[in-house]
């Protein structure tokens, strides 16, 4: 009795080491980043010479220095809104194509749906970094190179496949006989989309929104491709460009850019996070 | 005269004829049962009347329009209940059972009339504020068919809406889904595959296997004079038993009326049999005797006899009995065809 109560504690020990270990190596960088957005230049640089320098902590007053020339000396809120601007328009877009795709794939084609959907998964696992080849040719072509509209034409290239088969998931999960009802209950299956189906597929929705969203704020490979003026940059592409001089690499500016950038998307995750498992786990168990 | 009529009715899947030419005519106010084991067509029949399959061929009429062409489910003035239920989840009771009726643009205050008076008859006025997963199995069929009679349609489509009830539940919602059917005096069609529910419910029933419907007529038609074998085996519990008995002759006769001999008054009218008894089952009410004819062509039939609890004839597993049946009770089925010959007697 007492030996397995005792094999019960090590067990729970085990397992809350392996977890806090696990949290520490997850919100690491994120401390790093907090850090180094406001240290002193001082405190940053001094332990290259001082080994006696305790790195993990703020060693003087921290300082909104880095913040400022981040905000005052580069075009740091242009990024961002050009962000918002393509993150915004490449959501609507994904949502334009994929909710309707997704719903065809999942109810009307019949054997033939699973086979599509598949097929368009696969297209999103081709790598940028080949894509980006036969992209410049045809940006070229439209005219569009150095323009917002470029990144706007590409992304959903990646973000409409994979929302797509996000949706097909979910809308494979709202019961057939529902929609039936709906159909007898007086409806036009339009109509039936609208009120049963897509408040139904709502998590699925903005599981799309966020992933669309994040993957045109993580993109790098495109936007550099695209866009060469500094007015145009994405902040993924711009504060690499404009922080990194030559060498001479501006840490504080760069923490502080990843930090104000990041937080806004914490934030939206950490409240649906819940929805945005269930609708990665839905894809997943029935793709 | 037939509310709902179907001529002909087909519809294949690819090779697989679902349902396979059906002439189905149901009288305004009645309640058919349409009844057969699973993959039979009848759900496919049912569907294609409620508009959600479009027929291969045929037609489909109800109250005299026909409806099988461009006519979608919502204009066809029905309401169906599904196996699932079919609820919507993120709607409450009450939204579920308004549902229908906003969708004809009735007046607020119209629908809350409305929604009151079928959730009343349901007895779950109580229930209107609670969602679909906070109901129980019971009372999410209840909001099922208030908002099948909340809009007053012109026929009910029952898709074995008492298959996820638990078995006592079952019994009392089948009495109560009769008696309100009774009362609404709306046409009726229901889809079971459970003989005990369509002998119960139906006014009469369609028996379907493979396709085609192989009968139609009151429980007790399709009861006492099967039209064929596969009838006469589908329908009772144990089924029918049959017996080949000349060349070209099945012979029919139901484990009730297979009884001792020595129950039988007289050697009139009265056909026997020589049983070796296999095994006896006793079930409280009754008694099953399984065992094997010993007679004429073959020695080695199957069949059952349903002693009812009344008759105390012992009876010992491998000896030998002389049963019985009423001559009037045998039914002879053509052994090519499985078709029931019957002639001006019966």
């Amino acid at each position: 009795m007492t030996a397995r109560r005792a094999l019960r504690i090590v067990r729970r020990a085990i397992l809350y080491v392996a977890a806090t270990a696990f949290t520490v190596f997850a919100v690491m960088p994120f401390y790093w980043m907090i850090l180094t957005a406001f240290k002193t230049n001082q405190d940053l640089y001094v332990g290259a010479t001082d080994l006696s320098h305790v790195p993990w902590i703020f060693n003087q007053r921290p300082t909104l220095e880095h913040v400022k020339l981040l905000l005052a000396h580069t075009p740091y809120l242009t990024w961002v809104e050009n962000t918002v601007f393509i993150g915004a328009l490449v959501v609507l877009l994904t949502l334009i194509a994929a909710v309707p795709a997704g719903y065809s794939l999942a109810r009307l084609t019949g054997r033939w749906g699973e086979r599509l959907g598949i097929g368009i998964f696969l297209t999103y696992l081709i790598p940028p970094t080949l894509l980006f080849i036969p992209f410049a040719r045809v940006i070229a072509m439209l005219g569009l190179q150095n323009s917002v509209w470029a990144l706007v034409l590409v992304y959903p290239t990646f973000t409409i496949p994979f929302c797509t088969w996000l949706m097909m998931g979910f809308f494979r999960s709202v019961p057939r006989d529902i929609e039936d009802q709906a159909m007898i209950d007086g409806y036009s299956r339009a109509a039936v989309i609208r009120k049963i189906v897509l408040p139904l597929a709502i998590s699925g929705i903005l599981t799309v929104v966020i992933f669309a969203f994040t993957l045109v704020m993580q993109d790098f490979v495109y936007a550099l491709t695209f866009i060469s003026s500094v007015g145009k940059m994405t902040v993924s592409l711009g504060v690499p460009v404009a922080l990194v001089r030559g060498d001479v690499f501006y840490w504080g500016s760069l923490m502080a850019a990843c930090l104000i950038t990041s937080i806004p998307i914490a934030v939206v995750y950490n409240l649906f996070i819940d929805r945005f498992i269930a609708g990665l786990t839905a894809g997943a168990l029935k793709g | 005269m037939a509310y709902v009529e179907t001529r002909n009715l087909q519809k294949y899947f690819g090779d697989v004829r679902a349902v396979d030419g059906v002439d189905l005519a149901v009288a305004e106010g009645e309640l058919i049962v349409l009844l057969g084991p699973s993959g039979c067509g009848k759900t496919t029949l049912m569907r294609m009347i409620a508009g959600l399959e479009q027929p291969t061929a045929g037609e489909i009429y109800i109250a005299g329009e026909r409806v099988d062409e461009d006519i979608p489910p919502r204009a066809r003035g029905i309401a169906m209940v599904f196996q699932s239920y079919a609820l919507y989840p993120h709607k409450t009771a009450y939204d579920n059972i308004a549902f229908p009726l906003e969708a004809l643009r009735r007046a607020r205050s119209f629908i809350r009339d409305a929604v009151q008076k079928a959730a009343g008859m349901f007895g779950i006025g109580h229930l209107l504020g609670r969602r679909p997963r906070q109901l129980s199995g019971g009372e999410r069929q209840r909001v099922a068919l208030a908002r099948a009679v909340v809009r007053s349609p012109r026929v009910f489509l029952f898709d074995e809406p008492l298959s996820n009830l638990d078995a006592k539940l079952r019994a009392v919602a089948r009495f109560e889904l009769k008696q309100f059917q009774r009362q609404l005096g709306t046409t009726t069609i229901y889809v079971t595959h459970d003989q005990v529910e369509a002998m119960g419910l139906g006014d009469r029933i369609a028996v379907m296997d493979r396709g085609k419907v192989r009968q139609v007529g009151s429980p007790q038609e399709v009861y006492e004079n099967p039209a064929d074998t596969f009838v006469a085996t589908f329908l009772g519990s144990p089924p029918m038993n049959l017996v080949e008995w000349s060349g070209d002759t099945i012979l029919g006769f139901r484990p009730e009326n297979f009884l001792p001999k020595a129950v039988f008054a007289t050697d009139d009218g009265v056909v026997s049999f020589r049983l070796r008894v296999r095994e006896v089952e006793h079930l409280g009410a009754s008694r099953l005797v399984y065992g094997m004819l010993e007679e004429r062509v073959r020695t080695d039939q199957p069949v059952i006899a349903d002693l009812p609890v009344t008759i105390r004839t012992p009876i010992a597993e491998g000896e030998v009995y002389d049963f019985a049946v009423a001559r009037r009770a045998l039914r002879h089925f053509d052994a090519r065809t499985g078709l029931g010959q019957y002639d001006g007697a019966t």
